[in-house]
């Protein structure tokens, strides 16, 4: 038996501990804080000692970055022994990981890389989240990605990789709606059609964050996922489509880079609250 | 096949002198050379970031500009082999002491290993600190052949030049100014509680804690002290080392660790 990935459908924020001061002083209108796992694979120190004390008052997603999971060769099983040892001390509502390689042979890049969608890789990634789910004895949900290239080689849809990988491991999925601008964007695609394919009824978080504008070789946009910027105004208008037809869904602001005052990043959650708050008025009515 | 094609990503990602993989495309140009120089720079840029939130006060020495083109000739040669960041760079401190543009500061090497010992207290397990009261209960005629137990978080870094001085001014702990007294510094780094703590110690001091963190009893480790130091002076030494939070128990030789009080 499998915990679930079970977040509650409200909001939360991305934990940055230069915050917490001021969030511990008042109760906030949130509902679950995220950190990403590999910031607490420390003995102790005030790292643990912070998010022991917002564990108390708010649901815990754990959010790993360093897994993995789109290596085509095999997951680090020390990385994996400290993720159930973070699991079994914090006991998070949600435990999730992106579609993405970080680590090749003996070095880890930092970076969230790309795979190509086929066969191959989806029965290797298939195959590493059954590895996960087992060691960790709970469902994860896997996030959807941002991208900058494409590879010859893929044959998959996007969506369809994702929806199969769900399929047949029972794992939930993590909807970045800022990746899938940035995703479409950056391959030409179109951001509504991805989500009018997207399997809604397997996802268990949004996520939405601020993307950079670049441009490529031939003078295109090219939006990088930077995370240090507000949520931009398209992004919230296809979040908007999502939440009419999910109903609410627990959903995070993540701002990583240029984090900004306390202030600045409870005002984006609440203006996801307000979008989440008009669904459940207008599923109830 | 997706393993010789991640092979060759991976690798062109720190060697900018090789091509781009010719797996990748997009939709506008071919080879997607500004695209795959993204993740390029998010890689580099990246790690020189981790290091930097590491090494703030050796930043702060050479300037950000110095420190960026520094890092990134680090990183490129040893990239981490783990997604624990927190740890990354425990090498950096010898790649620096032999950084030929770097020569002429030759102590950043050792504000360099002072910052290292600082982030692994930081994030050290906890221990609660002896009672200082303790030093009071023990039996003097044993005192000699008394052992403790270090706090998980303390450790001694020793240098020839003045680095608690230098760390303490490039972290903000102190006011910039001149140093008159420009001879070496031992430091105790301890985190008793949620602080990391720096103290510069006194003379000899380094050579006892050394002695003591590595199990030599208390006797043994005075008289190592009194061998580097004439002015070593064993009661302030050690009411110093408790006072810091850096024991969690004192223990006589002929006892098991955990018989203790």
């Amino acid at each position: 038996m499998f915990l679930a990935s079970e977040l509650p459908a409200g909001t939360g924020v991305g934990f940055k501990p230069e915050h917490f001061r001021d969030i511990v002083a008042a109760r906030q209108p949130l509902v679950f804080f995220e950190v990403h796992a590999e910031n607490y694979m420390g003995a102790g120190g005030p790292p643990h000692a912070q998010l022991g004390k917002l564990c108390e008052d708010y649901a815990l997603s754990l959010h790993g970055v360093g897994l993995s999971i789109g290596s085509m060769g095999p997951l680090d099983r020390e990385h994996l022994a400290r993720l159930r040892a973070l699991c079994e001390r914090y006991r998070p509502e949600s435990f999730s990981e992106h579609l993405a390689w970080s680590s090749h042979g003996e070095v880890y890049y930092n970076d969230l890389l790309p795979l190509p969608y086929t066969e191959e890789t989806l029965a290797r990634v298939a195959g590493h989240i059954d590895e996960v789910q087992t060691e960790l004895g709970r469902r994860m949900l896997l996030e959807n990605p941002s991208t900058y290239v494409r590879f010859a080689e893929s044959t998959i849809p996007e969506v369809e990789f994702l929806r199969e990988v769900s399929g047949r491991t029972g794992c939930g999925l993590l909807l970045d709606v800022n990746n899938v601008f940035v995703q479409a964007k950056n391959h030409g695609t179109d951001a509504l059609g991805y989500l009018e394919n997207f399997p809604l009824d397997r996802v268990g978080e949004i996520h939405l964050g601020g993307h950079d504008e670049q441009t490529d070789d031939a003078g295109a946009p090219l939006l990088i996922d930077a995370h240090g910027t507000r949520v931009a105004d398209p992004v919230w208008a296809l979040y908007q489509q999502v939440i009419r037809r999910t109903g609410p869904v627990a959903t995070l602001i993540e701002w990583d880079n240029d984090v900004p005052d306390w202030p600045t990043l409870r005002a984006e959650a609440e203006a996801a609250q307000a979008i989440l708050e008009r669904a459940s008025r207008a599923s109830a009515a | 096949m997706f393993g010789p094609i991640q092979n060759t990503f991976a690798l062109a990602l720190l060697d900018p002198q090789r091509p781009v993989p010719g797996a990748l495309v997009s939709h506008t140009a071919s080879p997607p050379a500004k695209r795959f120089a993204v993740y390029r720079n998010n890689v580099v840029v990246g790690l020189v970031n981790a290091l930097a939130k590491r090494f703030p006060a050796v930043q702060r020495i050479v300037g950000e500009e110095f420190f960026a083109a520094m890092a990134r000739v680090f990183v490129i040669e040893n990239p981490p082999r783990s997604p624990v960041l927190m740890f990354y760079g425990d090498d950096f401190l010898d790649f620096i002491a032999s950084f030929e543009p770097a020569a002429e500061l030759p102590y950043l090497a050792d504000v360099a290993r002072l910052e290292a010992a600082r982030t692994r207290a930081y994030h050290a397990a906890e221990a609660k600190p002896l009672d200082p009261a303790i030093l009071q209960s023990l039996d003097k005629a044993a005192l000699g052949e008394i052992r403790i137990v270090p706090h998980p978080s303390a450790e001694i870094v020793r240098s020839k030049f003045p680095i608690v001085t230098i760390w303490a001014m490039n972290a903000g702990e102190i006011e910039l100014a001149p140093i008159e007294d420009w001879s070496g510094e031992d430091a105790l780094v301890v985190r008793p509680a949620l602080e990391v703590e720096v103290r510069a110690l006194p003379a000899g001091g380094a050579a006892f804690l050394s002695a003591l963190f590595a199990g030599a009893p208390l006797a043994a480790a005075a008289g190592t002290a009194l061998g580097e130091s004439a002015d070593f002076d064993l009661a302030a030494n050690l009411a110093g080392l408790i006072g810091a939070g850096a024991v969690t128990k004192v223990f006589l030789a002929n006892l098991q660790k955990d018989e203790m009080p």
